[in-house]
């Protein structure tokens, strides 16, 4: 039956060209701005490490003074040189990592190239095996570096492809700030987005191009980049941030079960209890232990606009779909004769209303096929922006799978009145005004 | 014409009736909010920020192996760097002016504080953006000096990064001063920087003065977009960031000139990259590039709202028309004019469309009420709503004059056919 039904709403849709177009249209323009703004939307709510985020914490702790204090309020969003050097050496959770950004001046060897700035993150060791960063060549640092102060470095692929053509650059030299690095490691393509790590140098910015360990970053006076809170007298210079009181460091720790993640919530009340004691901390105990995706909402990394754009085209789909019920409404009881006949002739209400929504879906499919190249159209749009997030804008299969399923939901249900409308004629009616 | 039969008619088709007007209702809603949020961020991205933006461009450039700023001698040596770099710029032949500037209106680089009017004050009485600037700043910038004086060379200072920084003068806009001292006897007085204890005492007011890098942080730095303290101060560091003012229509050929003149100068820095030599209209263009974006965007969802609402009633009209065949050669057969024909469609389009857009208002209103909630948006102007309803009505008249139209032409011979 499906078939002859088919058959059906081809040759009713083939009709009225112009109508069919119109409806067809309509369903695409809708699909096709719902699935732009939501494959967006999709792209920055994401989960910027999928199967390991669940078990990344950004642990927090209030270490001001009592200046502005307010109770229940928030911890700052970063830890301070002595509290996170305290955490990272304490190693309670599994991995953990200390971190800031920068930006340094590389000297490439060749003659040919300018010195140029690249991005930088200043971490620790557990930075790579912590959130799982792979590797193109060699590997990370390792503690003993950290604690060295060691002149090693790890290097995006891009910047390897920049400075030695992709070939294998571990052991050789790179210079940074007029200083010499030996290149451990080679980052293969890893873009997390959003930049959850460090949510300061940009939501969905790029990946640093170097990696260096924080304590050769600080011997080094590398340049720091990134806000930093201060508090009392502290404003002690760029230079001094080891013991200003100041938060300008994220930390990052991997706790492997719920059960770990309680008792590291213990520890982090029983430091701020102990550090009280000791007169570092003034304030009462206020610690947070957010997971990664909990620490994207609380910042709300989404910017409003993507979300406001997500809400107007779905009121656009909704006009659409309300067109279309109008424009189908017209067209199924304009065919009142012809469902008459076939009413006549012993088909039931069933097998009409069914009739008319195979037509619906037909319509859908069309609108669907027509809405994903609209969409296809709108994220190269997307694409072509300036904003940071732009290049992450791609249609993957879910989102297509979605924009199918939206679509053919849509049609349908803009058919259910129009159809179930046709359905009501009376046979003998319609057979006699003919 | 009489109402009654038109009534009688429309009660015969209550569902399309219905969905025309529901139709009519959302695109209202949405065409009014959308085209009130476009009006916000044009009115937004239109703001004088004070300076004078035509001829102005910004150099950001870094040191490369720089003296490390760590004791006096090498600030010295820093300090002197920069001042080199200003001459040689001050010396190109397209260059008007030349300063040294932190930051600039919309750029990056914000750097903010609480000020206050007692020593050491809990709680701020205003909070604003500080701008690091030398002595010929405000010729520079072109910012007009409205009370008291322009900073001397002897007022500048120069020190490190975050090193301790009490300036003992200040320059503020109008809008920070009136906001302090609500007056307008702002000169002469002092205020704390930081809610800090040292004072600084206000010695000129300019007239305007945007904040550098509020667009990151759009909702909180609006509320002191204005709020700019201007401080007599070189900060000596690798980073260096210089304002520099062409001569009128020179500004290309000045921004051509930066480059080997700063590297004659001195080879050893980094001025590579696009943003290292910036006109002012390309700052702005970048601040502003989401508020844009978004305009534009609704300006397109809106276009094509409104061209498939007007699609949906010629649809619904012209399916009304054929429908009404007959009637309509009778009513022709019996006297009425073309011109009553035409009208008839349109004062049914009409009565629809004042139904549809009544809710639309209210629809409006509504989806005012809830962005206000989530999204940080004024209140809906009655204009916005009221435009929206002419448009809206002015559209259902523009869309149903092609059916009616076909409608006037039945010829009254129809009527004596069998349908």
């Amino acid at each position: 039956m499906f078939h002859y039904y088919l058959d059906l709403a081809l040759r009713s849709l083939k009709r009225n060209k112009m109508l069919t177009a119109l409806m067809v249209l309509a369903i695409a323009l809708g699909i096709g701005a719902s699935m732009t703004t939501l494959t967006v939307l999709h792209v920055l709510s994401g989960d910027p490490l999928p199967g390991r985020s669940a078990q990344l914490y950004y642990p927090q702790l209030d270490p001001q003074d009592m200046d502005g204090y307010r109770e229940g309020g928030d911890p700052p969003a970063q830890v301070s040189w002595i509290d996170g050097m305290n955490l990272l050496r304490a190693k309670r959770a599994d991995r953990q990592a200390l971190m800031t950004g920068g930006a340094v001046p590389i000297q490439p060897a060749q003659a040919s190239m300018e010195p140029f700035f690249e991005d930088a993150r200043y971490t620790t060791a557990d930075f790579f095996p912590m959130f799982d960063v792979p590797f193109l060549y060699g590997r990370g640092w390792g503690g003993a570096d950290d604690e060295a102060k060691a002149r090693v470095v790890v290097i995006s692929r891009k910047l390897n492809d920049k400075l030695f053509g992709g070939k294998d650059s571990t052991g050789q030299t790179l210079r940074i700030n007029d200083a010499a690095f030996r290149i451990v490691g080679v980052l293969d393509s890893w873009r997390p987005a959003p930049h959850f790590y460090d949510l300061n140098t940009g939501s969905y910015s790029d990946n640093e191009g170097v990696f260096v360990p924080l304590a050769t970053s600080r011997d080094l006076k590398l340049s720091r980049n990134g806000s930093m809170d201060c508090w009392g007298k502290g404003s002690g210079g760029e230079d001094n941030l080891e013991a200003a009181t100041c938060v300008w460091l994220q930390f990052w720790v991997r706790l492997d079960s719920p059960a770990k993640a309680a008792a590291y919530m213990d520890y982090l009340l029983h430091y701020s209890q102990e550090q009280k004691a000791l007169g570092r901390f003034v304030r009462p105990p206020n610690v947070r232990l957010n997971d990664l995706m909990g620490w994207l909402d609380v910042n709300k990394v989404v910017p409003g606009d993507v979300r406001l754009q997500v809400w107007l085209a779905f009121g656009f789909l909704l006009v659409c779909l309300v067109n279309t019920v109008g424009l189908m409404l017209a067209k199924f009881l304009r065919r009142g004769p012809e469902l008459g006949v076939r009413r006549a002739l012993g088909a039931s209400r069933h097998a009409v209303f069914a009739q008319l929504l195979v037509e619906a879906g037909t319509i859908g499919l069309a609108g669907g096929i027509a809405g994903l190249l609209l969409s296809l159209l709108g994220l190269w749009l997307v694409r072509k922006q300036p904003s940071d997030y732009a290049a992450l804008a791609h249609l993957d299969v879910a989102m297509l799978l979605v924009t199918f399923l939206l679509a053919l939901a849509a049609s349908l249900l803009a058919g259910l009145l129009p159809a179930w409308r046709a359905c009501q004629v009376t046979p003998a009616l319609q057979l006699k005004s003919n | 014409m009489r109402m009654h039969p038109i009534l009688a008619a429309l009660r015969r088709h209550k569902s399309g009736v219905a969905l025309i007007a529901l139709q009519i209702a959302l695109t209202l809603a949405i065409v009014c909010n959308a085209v009130f949020i476009i009006g916000q961020r044009i009115e937004r991205l239109n703001r004088p920020t004070g300076v004078d933006e035509d001829n102005l461009f910004v150099i950001t450039q870094r040191y490369v192996g720089a003296p490390s700023g760590d004791d006096a001698a090498s600030l010295e040596k820093l300090d002197a760097m920069e001042r080199t770099d200003l001459d040689a710029l001050r010396r190109l032949p397209d260059v008007a002016s030349v300063a040294y500037a932190s930051a600039l209106p919309l750029s990056d680089g914000m750097w903010t504080g609480g000020i206050g009017l007692k020593p050491a004050q809990q709680d701020e009485s205003a909070h604003a953006a500080y701008f690091a600037v030398d002595e010929r700043a405000l010729d520079t910038l072109g910012l007009r000096l409205v009370a008291g004086r322009a900073f001397t060379a002897a007022d500048i200072e120069h020190h490190g990064m975050r090193g301790e920084r009490k300036p003992a003068i200040v320059i503020v806009t109008k809008a920070l001063a009136d906001k302090l001292f609500p007056q307008g006897d702002a000169v002469g007085k002092t205020v704390y920087l930081d809610d800090d204890s040292t004072p600084s005492t206000i010695v000129g007011v300019v007239e305007r003065l945007q904040i550098s890098g509020g667009h990151n942080h759009a909702a909180w730095a609006d509320t002191f977009a204005w709020n700019s303290v201007l401080e007599p101060l070189r900060i000596d560091f690798a980073y260096a960031r210089y304002a520099v003012r062409a001569k009128p229509g020179r500004l290309a050929e000045a921004m051509r000139a930066v480059a080997p003149a700063l590297y004659a100068v001195n080879p050893m820095r980094v001025l590579d990259d696009e943003a290292s030599v910036q006109s002012f209209a390309d700052i702005r263009a970048d601040a502003y590039q989401a508020d844009r974006g978004m305009a534009i965007l609704m300006g397109i969802v809106c276009l094509i709202l409104l061209a498939v609402t007007a699609a949906g009633i010629v649809g619904l009209t012209s399916f009304w028309v054929g429908q009404r065949h007959r009637q309509i050669g009778v009513r022709r057969a019996l006297g009425a004019r073309r011109g009553d024909i035409l009208r008839y469609f349109q004062a049914e389009n009409l009565m629809i469309a004042v139904f549809g857009s009544f809710a639309g208002v209210l629809l409006a209103l509504g989806l005012n009420l809830w962005l206000m909630r989530h999204y940080e948006m004024a209140r809906l102007p009655v204009a916005y709503v009221l435009s929206g309803l002419l448009l809206v009505l002015l559209l259902g008249q523009c869309a149903v004059l092609g059916p009616a139209r076909r409608a006037a032409r039945i010829p009254p011979i129809v009527a004596t056919r069998a349908a």
